[in-house]
């Protein structure tokens, strides 16, 4: 039992000031972290031979979408390869990162937006995640739409670089190296849901990255303060490295924001945990614009059944200049 | 036929020979200007660009961009009026030539500057050459620029080696260092038949290249465009469309030129009533070319209405951007290609206001095309402050954009004074002078 690892992803859980500091809430986290060894193999052995018993029992759920129950003295942390998160054009060796967002469930707290800012700096009015009102016919209720970069599979920013800046990594993130970019800004023109930002040197946000620059659970990957260049969403390379869910998933109270690996078939928004394919084809997953062929990595769950009545904001953000 | 030589040869080194009052006013006022710009560049990129210009996350691409697009277009001048002139034996292009080619130089420079102005980063700029990758339409559009701009700078140098020498042994009066210079410049013109051949051969060779180039160049600027997903830009028509805008622009900035320099340096008897006509019949042709491909680029659309056209072309038609729009197309391709048709209207001064126009017009077109297509994203844009909806360029930007118009004119206006604007001996050849006469000139004053 790694307990020094433990205590660390607790650790910067609840630095992030999470709910998630018991026991429990730590599994669902390490669940995505180091392939799911809870799952499949790993917890049929586990379940082969107890060796103690605190009687405690966990509701897992296995690979191929079985719910399995384990003596929770038999779970334990999985060690992850820390170093992976640090190098902005390497992987996280056999993950394939994918994100669901259940639009039945958002009510525009925009905890998200919060979340992301903090863990990268930055200040308002840049939002790498936004959440837009959407109503794509009249005669439908509008509804609240969180949207970021979508990782897509097949991503036209990364085309146009000219300079390789930004690019696709093998656990499927697109990443922008800010030491790189050259500040041409065709990524953003090529980008069909205007999901990149420019460093403009905003000299309140440049002194804000000043400051913060060595906060504690700040990204270390991602350098959005390097100026006159694009940064954007960058799934929290940092963390998911270390089986920690991206700022936005874990700020969410509503739980919208699912995080999870494509390889392991499995998403969590860190209560909850869904074999990906079952939820997908379950609720009508889709994906926003996909006859534009970018084949995006986030797919969206219809705002069917919905958990809020539509409310307008009220009141209007990022107006300051 | 001596005489006659003499009279033109004289006539056309006048403007280097002697700069006048106004002529010196004219280039302090451009130097004043250029540096206006280069302060203006210096404090976008010494303060914050959040608060030096206006772009903002969703117009990250603005007058830099379209007057890059601009100057690219212009650049086609020389491809136009000197190689396809000479190419289909219009005997008219002869003076024609080397102002089209100095444009043509001058602009893509001035492309040059601008994109470096729009760039994030242009402390980085080798990086195109450090990690430059082949798949990126902007890399292609860095690779023809740089051939392009090398053919164009031998189409316009290797044609004026005899006139080095001319230059070297007729502006005695001239400081040491300008006589050096076109001793240096004439890499020993001696004028025998062997070097006409040569020269004569480069330049057709040129002139074929240029061509292919020029129309890729501009191809490759409309593919930065069309090769995103936004609707606005995703046209097949794009290429052609921008091919045939640049050659109206080229024609129009040409009939623009040559009335200054006619003007100025009293050349009616070498740029005559005669070009304006043709010119003007010319600026017909391109005109309706360019109609044409507005038609297809925006009436087709329109016809569908689709909803991801929708916002773009409305915004274009009746909202906002309604009265940029139908001004650019009064007169950037209606007028040019119907009112010339009159002969009253191909007669120089009139033909030269349209031709302006056309040219004022063509800024706005680049404008229309690169601006309001950003602000109409697939995503509604909200929850974003004011400005990052509506841009306007600031003083800044305008101030360096201006500055490059000012620096395009110092250039060709310099040029004028230290080379002459019309090819001597083209002109002196179309008018039936033999070569060998000029060479006996040459080498007369070389003993
Ligand atoms: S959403 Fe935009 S920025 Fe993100 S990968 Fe797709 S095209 Fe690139
Ligand atoms: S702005 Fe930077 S990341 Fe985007 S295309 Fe240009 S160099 Fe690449």
């Amino acid at each position: 039992m790694e307990t020094g690892k433990e205590n660390k992803i607790i650790k910067s859980e609840s630095a992030a000031n999470e709910k998630a500091s018991t026991r429990r809430g730590f599994l669902k986290l390490s669940l995505l972290a180091g392939g799911v060894a809870l799952a499949g193999a790993e917890v049929t052995r586990m379940l082969a031979g107890p060796k103690t018993s605190n009687g405690e029992k966990i509701k897992l759920l296995s690979k191929d979408g079985k719910l399995v129950e384990v003596d929770s003295a038999n779970v334990h942390a999985v060690v992850v390869d820390s170093t992976a998160g640090t190098n902005i054009r390497q992987g996280v060796p056999g993950k394939k990162f994918v994100r669901v967002i259940d639009l039945a469930r958002c009510s525009n707290e925009r905890a998200c937006i919060e979340g992301c800012q903090k863990q990268h700096n930055l200040l308002p009015p840049i939002e790498w995640i936004k959440v837009k009102k959407m109503q794509d016919v009249e005669m439908e209720s509008p509804y609240w739409f969180p949207q970021m970069c979508y990782h897509c599979d097949n991503p036209p920013c990364t085309k146009v670089c000219p300079v390789d800046a930004t690019f696709k990594r093998s656990d499927g993130l697109v990443q922008t190296d800010n030491s790189r970019c050259i500040g041409c800004k065709f990524c953003m023109a090529a980008c069909p849901y205007s999901a990149r930002s420019f460093n403009f040197g905003r000299p309140e946000q440049t002194a804000y990255f000043e400051k913060h620059k060595d906060d504690p659970g700040i990204c270390p990957t991602s350098k959005p303060e390097n100026y006159g260049t694009v940064s954007k969403c960058d799934g929290c390379p940092d963390d998911m490295a270390k089986g920690i869910l991206p700022a936005c998933v874990r700020k969410c109270p509503n739980g919208v924001i699912f995080y999870g690996d494509e390889n392991e078939d499995t998403v969590s928004n860190g209560d909850e945990i869904f074999q990906l394919s079952a939820l997908l084809t379950e609720r009508a997953g889709y994906r926003q614009f996909d006859t534009l062929g970018t084949k995006p990595r986030t797919y969206y769950l219809p705002p069917v059944k919905r958990n809020f009545p539509f409310q307008e904001a009220k009141e209007k953000h990022n107006t300051q200049e | 036929m001596q005489e006659k030589y003499s009279k033109m040869e004289s006539d056309l080194l006048q403007p280097i020979r002697k700069i006048s009052l106004a002529g010196k006013i004219w280039i302090g006022f451009l130097i004043i200007a250029c540096l206006c710009g280069l302060y203006a560049y210096y404090l976008q990129e010494s303060r914050s660009k959040y608060e030096t210009i206006a772009l903002r996350d969703y117009t990250m691409w603005g007058v830099y961009i379209s007057t890059f697009v601009f100057y690219v277009a212009l650049s086609l001048v020389g491809a136009l009026m000197s190689a396809i002139l000479k190419l289909i034996n219009f005997e008219w292009y002869r003076p024609l030539a080397r102002i089209a080619q100095i444009i043509s130089v001058s602009a893509i420079i001035m492309a040059g500057l601008c994109i470096d102005s729009a760039m994030g980063r242009p402390d980085r700029l080798y990086y195109l050459l450090l990690h430059g990758r082949l798949q990126s339409p902007i890399v292609w559009d860095v690779i023809v620029v740089v051939t392009y701009i090398a053919a164009s700078c031998l189409l316009l140098f290797i044609p004026m080696l005899p006139e080095m020498a001319i230059c070297r042994d007729r502006l005695t009066e001239k400081p040491a260092w300008m006589r050096w210079m076109y001793n240096k410049l004439s890499f020993g013109w001696k004028g025998a038949p062997e070097q006409w051949k040569i020269v004569k051969r480069s330049v057709h060779i040129l002139a074929v290249m240029v061509v292919p180039l020029g129309v890729s160049i501009h191809t490759v600027t409309a593919w930065l465009f069309a090769t995103t997903l936004r609707p606005e830009w995703d046209s097949t028509n794009f290429g052609p469309y921008f091919v045939s805008g640049a050659f109206l622009l080229g024609c129009a900035a040409m009939i623009v030129a040559v009335y200054m320099i006619r003007k100025f340096y009293h050349y009616e008897k070498y740029l005559t009533v005669k070009h304006f006509d043709r010119m003007g019949k010319m600026l017909v042709l391109l005109g309706l070319c360019y109609t044409y491909f507005n038609v297809n680029e925006y009436l087709v659309p329109s016809y569908k209405m689709s909803g991801l056209h929708a916002n773009h072309l409305l915004d274009l038609f009746v909202g906002e951007s309604a009265a940029m729009y139908w001004m650019v197309a009064v007169f950037g391709f209606i007028i040019p290609g119907t009112l010339p048709m009159f002969k009253a209207m191909r007669k120089p001064l009139p033909l030269t206001i349209i031709a302006t126009t056309v040219v004022i017009a063509a800024w706005f077109k680049r404008y229309l095309i690169v601006i309001p297509g950003l602000s109409h994203t697939f995503l509604p844009i909200q929850d974003v402050p004011e400005s990052w909806t509506h841009y306007t360029p600031s003083l800044i930007e305008m101030t360096i954009v201006g500055a490059t118009f000012a620096a395009l004119l110092l250039i060709v206006t310099l040029f004028s004074r230290l080379f002459p604007i019309i090819s001597i001996w083209e002109v002196a050849e179309g008018e039936g002078v033999n070569l060998s006469r000029i060479n006996k000139h040459i080498k007369s004053k070389m003993v």
